[in-house]
């Protein structure tokens, strides 16, 4: 099929599937499939979906769909993932995999229905939240979707288009108030103010220092490139920075941070403090400039020989050369050294908490240190999320960034 | 990536490593400045060569377990027979490195309790990523004139996997091993968090009580474990790669 025009291949293709599933074949399992339905099955038969407790510090008790959901949302529910199982367990076209979407929203309805119907009339103190049944069937629908979406190799904005619809139906969710009988929520709801300046500071944090690292590590990079000797010790050093431990780094800078606050004139005052966000946002930088001055330079060197002898052949110069030939060039590969920063940063900077400087990590430490598992969640789910989304976004952008340099290179 | 380090320079931090962990009160006084005047300077709630022994072997454990695992998924997604799991699993590496350590680690609490085994958990979690990526990477990248001579050769799927396939694959996998230890050494410290017995106890132990020195000791004790294990593994692959002829 390889050098068939577009349209010609297409038609083929399906004439082919057309012609398995017409035929005794079509109800092969899907190996794949077959596991996933088997999970999905024992995560809404076997497995409790949503766990009960009197309040937030009691043993919890384990309700079953049926026993958490009214009769026709948990014959609604049941339904949905039976089909969702059998499509996935035998081998469907592609695009019907998708019911898996269909499975999530619906579980994410269900979850939030439950609460309502579990929490017994004005109790406060009654806590909801979603058992394992729920996770697993979570994760099996998840794997589904993914794999649905795997095969059908979307094109970069469709899969950002994918993104931002799965938000706005989190977002809708969230914002309807049909989510609010959960435990998560209601540990949210106790700490809106906290959560958004907790968000702001982790945001802030993540991207301020990819910035920071952007800015000096791109002509870093260039300067490595560039001077040959230079390369091999500063990169030696911004390695052996990575093998140091995030949270003995954030800790070792206390002490400069704490010293230039005291001694001169003017730190303190913009900010700079000893513990606090000063000492997380400059350990983020450090471990941010590997990935981008290394990605620098590896993707200057592999500028092709024959565009630079080109661009000196009509006479450019060295500067004109660096921002119109070899830099462009160059920029996916930056880009994916960018990608590794800022999802390795909105993880790292969990840590932050650990030192004052704030964060989601505030809320993990403190659900840790009380054992109050919502809490955790509450400040990893948005972590998760966070870093999740940006891998997608930036893997979008430099696929979008490359054909470009495909189609230079080819001319 | 990283440059190797001269022998004698190796050899050096080697030994002050070891002298450390034995007579950490040797070092006394290069630690001292960085303490308030009554503060301890040598970690005193344990003896720092037993945490850094629990930590190698938490490190280890989990380690070998993911190597396991990992070699095995990928053997088993690049047969024939698993091919259709193989675009999925793709994905899921690039998926599973989104997850933070953090919140890896802070899950696991609530289902496997406090102290060794949230950690051994999350820390095989992770490390299974990176080995099971260069696992994927070097059995599907192998030279199809290769595959075809062992084909050809009469060799059957086992004895193509055990005699070609899997060897040469072997310098990706291992490199993908020395990753995964690498970021499981850091990783591990905070596993302290959740009352780990590891190295992360002293770092952490100097955050609550202002003691830089702690931090410090701490610090460098994991980053030169990474850094003589990273040397240390990379020369073993060489050899053990030479040994192999290639």
């Amino acid at each position: 099929m390889i050098g068939v025009p577009g349209s010609a291949c297409r038609c083929r293709r399906r004439a082919d599937t057309a012609g398995r599933e017409s035929g005794l074949k079509a109800l092969r399992f899907d190996k794949l499939g077959a596991i996933i339905a088997a999970l999905a099955l024992g995560g809404a038969f076997i497995a409790p979906f949503a766990t009960f407790r009197a309040n937030r510090i009691v043993a919890g008790e384990a309700k079953t769909i049926i026993e958490a959901l009214p009769l026709n949302w948990s014959t609604g529910l049941l339904l949905v993932v039976l089909a969702a199982a059998a499509v996935a367990a035998f081998r469907s076209p592609v695009p019907l995999r998708l019911v898996a979407f269909a499975a999530l929203a619906g579980l994410a309805f269900a979850i939030g229905v439950a609460a309502g119907f579990l929490t017994p009339a004005g109790n406060s103190y009654a806590r909801i939240s979603p058992a394992s049944g729920f996770w697993v069937m979570l994760f099996a629908f998840g794997l589904l979707a993914a794999d649905a979406l795997t095969r059908l190799r979307p094109a970069p904005f469709v899969r950002i288009a994918v993104l931002v619809a799965v938000l706005a139906f989190v977002g809708i969710l969230l914002l309807s108030g049909s989510w609010d009988g959960l435990s998560l929520l209601k540990e949210y709801a106790s700490r809106v103010d906290t959560f958004w300046a907790e968000a702001r500071k982790h945001v802030t944090l993540a991207l301020g220092s990819l910035v920071a690292a952007t800015i000096v590590g791109i002509p870093l990079g260039i300067l490595c490139h560039r001077v040959t000797q230079l390369r091999d010790g500063l990169l030696g050093v911004l390695n052996a920075i990575q093998t140091i431990p995030s949270i003995a780094l954030f800790g070792i800078l206390i002490a400069p941070l704490g010293w230039i606050a005291a001694n001169i004139p003017g730190a303190a005052t913009i900010g700079i403090r000893g513990i606090g966000v000063a000492p997380a946002f400059v350990a983020l930088f450090l471990y941010s400039l590997l990935p981008v001055v290394a990605n620098t330079v590896v993707g200057l060197a592999g500028v092709p020989r024959d565009a630079n002898d080109a661009a000196r052949g009509i006479g450019m110069t060295d500067w004109q050369r660096l921002v119109g030939i070899e830099f462009p060039l160059a920029f996916p590969v930056i880009l994916t050294g960018i990608r590794i920063v800022l999802v390795q940063n909105i993880g790292l900077a969990t840590i932050a908490a650990l030192i004052g400087g704030g964060g989601f990590g505030v809320f993990v430490f403190q659900g840790v240190g009380q054992t109050a598992m919502d809490l955790v969640l509450l400040g990893a789910v948005p972590t998760v999320v966070l870093a999740f989304a940006a891998a997608i976004v930036l893997d979008a952008v430099i696929e979008m960034a490359k054909p470009n340099n495909r189609q230079a290179e080819a001319r | 990536m990283m440059p190797k380090l001269p022998v004698f320079l190796r050899l050096a931090a080697f030994a002050l490593l070891i002298a450390f962990l034995l007579q950490p009160q040797w070092f006394e006084p290069l630690l001292r400045p960085l303490v308030q005047d009554n503060a301890p300077v040598i970690y005193n709630q344990g003896s720092l060569l037993q945490l850094t022994l629990l930590h190698l072997r938490t490190v280890a454990m989990a380690t070998v377990a993911a190597t396991v695992v990992a070699i095995a998924l990928a053997i088993l997604v690049t047969r024939a027979s698993g091919a259709e799991f193989l675009p999925l699993s793709r994905s899921l590496v690039n998926i599973g490195q989104t997850f933070p350590p953090v919140a890896v680690l802070a899950l696991a609490v609530p289902i496997f309790g406090f102290g060794e085994k949230p950690t051994l958990i999350a820390l095989f979690l992770y490390g299974l990523l990176p080995i099971f990526e260069n696992a994927l990477t070097g059995l599907t990248t192998l030279p199809p004139s290769v595959m075809e001579a062992a084909r050809g050769a009469g060799m059957t799927g086992g004895q193509r996997l055990v005699k070609v396939e899997l060897p040469l694959a072997m310098p990706v996998i291992l490199a993908g091993i020395r990753l995964s230890i690498v970021i499981s050494l850091a990783t591990a410290t905070i596993g302290s968090t959740v009352a780990a017995k590891t190295l992360g106890e002293v770092i952490i132990a100097g955050l609550q009580s202002n003691n830089l020195a702690f931090v410090v000791q701490g610090g460098l004790i994991v980053a030169a474990l990474a850094v003589l294990l990273h040397d240390g593994l990379q020369a073993a692959e060489r050899k053990l790669v030479a040994r192999m002829g290639r």
